[in-house]
């Protein structure tokens, strides 16, 4: 062919699949209750696997002795995970797990081995640094300008400190797989966010080639950030798989251990002072931050964040190792932890100079990195507080309503790259005009399998119906991870790319019928026709042409090195939460929380807001409820359960109100990517809100009576 | 040990022989392979769990199957006929109010509970009716919408949702 | 989960007779939704369990001239909805947040359920020591109590017991060897060492019914921080008998608060001969939290309590149809 196809999109006025309301293909499924999801799994031949967990924070095993589980009937498998000798880091630590033919004489048989430990020191608090002792490293002050000079001659100054604690993903459903291994061959069904790369993780810790490893997974009750790896307990259940002759094994988290293994948000503690004008210019930020990620240390957010031209900078970072489970992405890492540390100091900020936030906002937009989403900002700070009645409603600290009930409003800013990971498509055409696209991709409520339809079916010009789509398996076109927010980018990418491949030779197989070139074809309508009109072939007749019992197979990839036209990076987004607390008793209600997102080109747009709502809710539970609590004591989290791990119910959000940032010259970028940005602000905006409304900074998330009650008696939080 | 040797469930006498005190979440997943109702806390935190016990909304991961023997099981694979949809699943599949799909099976059972004793709820009554059912993706104003929709055409038609 | 007997009685006399003399031995089923817990943590090993679940005795609310008797299984939907109990009592009962809890979840059990302390669903005992030191002055008290001194410090669980007290109701405890009547308030103990339960039923007894007396002026508040399914973190019950628009008597029961649902005499007496305002009612629970001792992370549920008193006074003088 002399020229590269043309992938770019079709204009915004003449999609006909794109940009519509396709309901979630997966939809009746997961109605229906028929969604199977890997912890569904049933065979005649299943085993069961559980696990014993050391109940210690920091301890060495001296003795796994598993002769009573292995003398119970209906045990198939021990193994050993943390021999005598191990060191036991957190609590949760899998000592050994058991398979057995029922869930039930799998849990008792692991709860008979017996474990023997030396208990350890251990620290597995991290918000007074006082008692962190030789757990505390620090990484090194930086400097930018000269702060020394910038707060001695800045007409206004401010400081707070602020903390954001640990929370959990708390996926519903658990970690876990079910794996069947016998000879060299493993088939894997685990409940991951990653079914491409599943397999090349795991075969080195097996000894077993990557090709010789399925991975199949059709659902995933929630990842977040969590679920990228097959983690030991994969291994471990390959290996009890093996042990008990290949018979196929379901190893499953139970929320308890989900809670303390399985994944974590670092926390954030800082002391921030801001010195500027009294136009409300920031000149000048110091911090002192510390954070935890587990026993590693870890979690640094990027301070400060967006406002990163702030001429003159003093920072000191530390990082605390506490003997508590490690930290995973959390639905944009790092970031929730900067948003609401600089947003909250820049609220300060505002009220000590006794000026509106949204100006102050406004007033630093030359301060905001990169400098090319400036003016995208400053109309999103427009439109957000537009749809919050910002003015009607704002008031300075101290000048709002006079009864027990407080009512405030924040602001919260997010950034974020998303782009498109690497990604391959196939796309088959067949002579009798049916229709198969294949990735090797995963759809974790996204919508993923109903916009790569949208766009094959947009490309074909055929109605979402004509298209079948496969994904799920590792023996399909390798995808990616979905993290990072780069599946929607890398999928409709690839599969732009494979549809027009296969078109192209649709095209020359129909283009004699119509004697014309094939450059001169389009698709649209289910017909095959000649642009500007005039002849055509239904998509039937044009198939045929393929030739009897043919069809066309062609690929395309999305790479992420090379992203072309279609994908892009940087979104941004602004959000604004209109809080009422009631100071007798410190309760905070949502009234209304706005998000304007910036998100490039949406390919369905309500399965878009279903990220952007679901990501402010996660939010407004974090805000308001969510922290795991460990007690020094006994080196135990005291609420590795959902009974006191509390999330956000169907009464506890608010009115949620979202504007999709759809205007044409964000559709033009291409798509971006959207199931990160919008999680991040809501703690920084609901933080701000609070102390909005009651004149005063609660200083800790999350926003509980206790928090609200100790900060307005004069309490330390 | 008492066993359990026959549930009806979905309409249907379903033969198993079961520990009474297993959980009825354990036996419909395990023992009769329904797998619409799911684990999500155990401790009856979540409602995922949720299936219809005479009508009721029960949390099967709290109940001892003994104690159900003799009564109207209802799972998510008996609210319709196979191959259709019940009216609010129809209606949470037309206002889209999922997303991993995981607490789906429970609130659909929950909302079908709500209706039957409320038809015409108030936003404040659907949402104390399906309070303790946790959605961790977010989908809840969907959710609400679903189950004023199926409200509305239940109304409509005359019927009961 | 060790294994055990599972016992159906189909009558009361069928169900005491199972009964052992020793808290450990046996346990009774109702709705199920604290036991199964209990017994999935170890904290409760019973070698048989009483399912009272069929036992038509312990069914029904039925009207006796002036006073109620609610069974025991009778549900806490049940009691939310029906129109012949006092309106605390309903209150209370509705308040229970989540549909499913409210219809598995029985009088009997919300009675006799065990404390929600994390110390002691994690093994630690009711007084929540390890190694004979106690955990909760120095540790996570944020939910614990802010009366009774020690050396427990978990607050009563029970959504019913504080509006029971309030309302003079009795309690029906029945055994092999006969049955006794005691003041609700009599029910719920504060437990000096780790061997005493925190009510004063016997392990060879159930719970049969409560027995309620008709109020015309009563009310529950509750201070719960999500909606969802949550534990309150402070509420107050209160009766009133009025003469004219002030006051007669009066009993104002804190719940959540300490290991047993609290009464305050003293908020009690500052109403006699008052009318219930935003001034009196304010006065009356400042008078309730002035014996109050609270812990580190626990001082918040001062401000709760007497916020609580207050607001469900000024709701029991609401006109009710």
């Amino acid at each position: 062919m002399a020229n590269t196809p043309d992938y770019s999109w079709p204009p915004m006025e003449t999609r006909q699949v794109m940009g519509q309301n396709i309901k979630r293909l997966d939809g009746p499924q997961k109605s229906a209750g028929r969604a199977k999801y890997t912890s569904d799994f049933t065979r005649k031949d299943l085993l069961f696997a559980a696990y014993q967990t050391s109940p210690y924070a920091h301890a060495r095993v001296t003795k796994v002795d598993t002769t009573p589980a292995e003398r119970m009937p209906g045990v198939k498998a021990v193994q050993v995970v943390s021999p005598a000798g191990t060191e036991v880091q957190w609590e949760g630590t899998e000592i050994v797990a058991v398979a057995a033919v029922t869930e039930e004489i799998a849990t008792e048989a692991v709860g008979k081995i017996k474990v023997e430990y030396e208990v350890l020191p251990h620290l597995v608090r991290e918000d007074d640094l006082t008692k962190a002792g030789t757990h505390v490293k620090a990484a090194g002050e930086k400097t930018v300008g000269d702060p020394e000079q910038a707060f001695q001659q800045a007409e206004v100054t401010s400081d707070g400190h602020y903390g954001i604690p640990v929370v959990t993903h708390c996926c519903l459903e658990t970690h876990g797989q079910v794996i069947e291994w016998r000879g060299d061959h493993v088939n894997c069904w685990p409940s991951t966010q990653d079914v491409t790369r599943y397999a090349g993780t795991l075969a080195p810790n097996l000894k077993v080639p990557v090709a010789n490893i399925d991975v199949r997974m059709d659902y995933v009750g929630g990842g977040f950030g969590s679920k990228f790896a097959p983690d030991s307990w994969g291994e471990v259940c390959a290996r009890l798989s093996q042990k008990a002759g290949g018979a196929p094994v379901k190893l499953f988290l139970d929320r308890a251990t989900e809670q303390l293994i399985a994944g974590n948000r670092p926390s954030a503690y800082a002391k921030i002072k801001l010195g500027g004008k009294k136009d409300g210019t920031i000149t000048a930020w110091q911090s002192e931050s510390w954070a935890t990620g587990g026993v590693t240390g870890g979690g640094s957010p990027p301070l400060p964040y967006i406002i990163a031209n702030i001429p003159n900078q003093r920072q000191n970072h530390s990082a605390v190792s506490v003997n508590c489970g490690p930290q995973r992405a959390w639905r944009a890492p790092n970031n929730q932890q900067a948003s609401y540390l600089t947003c909250c100091a820049i609220e300060d900020f505002a009220a000590k100079a006794a000026l509106d936030p949204l100006e102050v906002f406004k007033t630093n937009l030359n301060l905001y990195a990169p400098e090319a989403r400036r003016a995208t900002y400053a109309w999103q700070l427009d439109k957000a507080a537009e749809l919050a009645e910002w003015k009607q409603l704002w008031k300075l600290r101290g000048q709002g309503s006079k009864g027990a009930v407080k009512r405030g409003l924040g602001i919260g800013f997010n950034a974020w790259a998303g782009m498109g990971h690497n990604s391959q498509c196939r796309a088959i055409i067949h002579a009798d005009g049916s229709v198969e696209i294949e990735i090797g991709t995963q759809d974790l409520g996204t919508g993923t399998r109903t916009i790569i339809t949208q766009v094959a079916a947009e490309t074909f010009g055929l109605p979402v119906g004509a298209v079948g789509l496969t994904i799920g398996s590792n023996q399909l076109p390798p995808d990616s991870a979905s993290g990072g927010s780069t599946t929607v980018g890398g999928v409709s990418a690839s599969t732009r790319k494979a549809s027009v491949n296969a078109l192209a030779k649709l095209y020359e197989a129909a283009a004699p019928a119509l004697g014309v070139e094939p450059a001169q074809l389009e698709a649209r309508g289910g017909k095959i026709q000649v642009k500007g009109g005039g002849k055509s072939l239904t998509w039937a007749e044009a198939c045929r042409k393929i030739g009897g019992g043919g069809s066309i197979s062609e690929t395309g990839a999305n790479d992420s090195r090379n992203p072309g036209g279609l994908i892009a990076a940087g979104a941004s987004g602004i959000q604004i939460a209109d809080v009422s607390v009631d100071t007798e008793t410190g309760v905070v209600k949502v009234n209304r929380y706005v998000a304007v997102q910036d998100c490039g080109l949406i390919i369905n747009p309500r399965l878009a807001e279903s990220q952007v709502y679901g990501a402010i809710i996660m939010g407004i539970s974090t805000a308001l409820f969510e922290q795991r609590v460990m007690d020094e004591q006994t080196g135990r989290m005291l609420n590795a359960d959902m009974e006191f791990y509390k999330l956000a119910g169907i009464s506890d959000i608010g009115d949620i109100v979202v504007h999709m940032d759809i205007r044409p010259e964000n559709d033009k970028r291409g798509v971006i990517g959207l199931g990160e940005p919008p999680a991040i602000a809501i703690c920084a905006a609901i933080g701000n809100a609070v102390a909005n409304a009651i004149g005063v900074r609660v200083p800790r998330i999350p926003m509980t009576p206790d928090h609200v009650l100790d900060t307005l008696d004069g309490r330390a939080v | 040990m008492a066993r359990i040797t026959e549930l009806e469930v979905n309409g249907t006498r379903r033969h198993l022989d079961a520990d009474s005190d297993r959980t009825l979440l354990s036996v419909l997943r395990d023992d009769l392979s329904l797998t619409g109702v799911k684990y999500g806390c155990g401790e009856g935190q979540c409602a995922a769990c949720t299936v219809l016990v005479d009508g009721a909304p029960a949390k099967s991961c709290l109940t001892k199957v003994g104690t159900v023997a003799g009564k109207r099981i209802v799972t998510i694979e008996g609210l319709a006929p196979a191959e259709t949809l019940h009216p609010v699943q129809e209606a949470f599949l037309e206002a889209d109010a999922m997303q991993c799909g995981w607490c789906t099976p429970g609130m659909i059972l929950g909302a079908v509970a709500l209706l039957a004793s409320s038809p015409n709820p108030t936003d404040a009554e659907i949402a104390t009716g399906l309070n303790g059912h946790i959605c961790r993706c977010g989908t809840y104003p969907r959710i609400v919408r679903a189950i004023r929709l199926a409200a509305k055409r239940a109304a409509k038609k005359g019927v009961h949702a | 989960m060790q294994n055990f007997e599972y016992a159906n009685p189909a009558s009361l006399q069928q169900a005491t007779a199972l009964l052992a003399a020793k808290w450990g031995e046996t346990d009774v089923l109702a709705g199920g939704t604290d036991l199964l817990s209990l017994m999935k943590e170890e904290i409760h090993t019973p070698k048989r369990v009483v399912n009272i679940k069929s036992i038509p005795e312990l069914a029904g609310i039925r009207k006796a001239g002036a006073q109620v008797h609610i069974g025991a299984l009778v549900t806490m939907d049940e009691l939310a909805g029906s129109g012949d109990v006092p309106h605390a009592l309903a209150a209370a009962a509705a308040g229970v947040p989540s549909p499913q809890i409210r219809h598995m979840g029985t009088v009997g059990g919300d009675l006799c359920q065990r404390p929600r302390c994390w110390y002691f669903r994690q093994g630690h005992g009711l007084l929540a020591t390890k190694d004979g030191k106690p955990l909760i002055p120095n540790g996570e008290n944020q939910y614990h109590a802010i009366f009774g001194g020690g050396p427990a410090y978990f607050v009563s669980a029970s959504s019913l017991g504080p509006a029971l007290i309030a309302l003079n109701a009795r309690i029906k405890l029945v055994s092999a060897k006969g049955s006794r009547e005691l003041p609700v308030k009599e029910f719920f103990i504060q437990p000096k060492d780790d061997a005493t339960r925190e009510i004063a039923l016997r392990p060879d007894e159930i719970l049969t019914e409560i027995i309620v007396p008709a109020a015309t002026h009563s009310s529950t508040y509750e201070v719960r921080q999500r909606e969802a399914l949550d534990w309150p973190l402070a509420t107050a019950s209160v009766a009133l008998s009025m003469k004219g628009n002030t006051v007669a008597a009066a009993r104002i029961v804190m719940g959540h608060v300490a290991p047993t649902p609290w009464e305050s005499a003293a908020a009690a007496k500052a109403l006699v001969g008052k009318p219930v305002n935003e001034e009196t009612a304010q006065a009356a629970g400042k008078a309730a939290v002035a014996g109050a001792h609270p812990l580190s992370h626990n001082a918040y549920k001062v401000q709760l309590a007497k916020v609580a008193v207050k607001r469900a006074l000024l709701d029991a003088v609401q006109a009710r149809a």
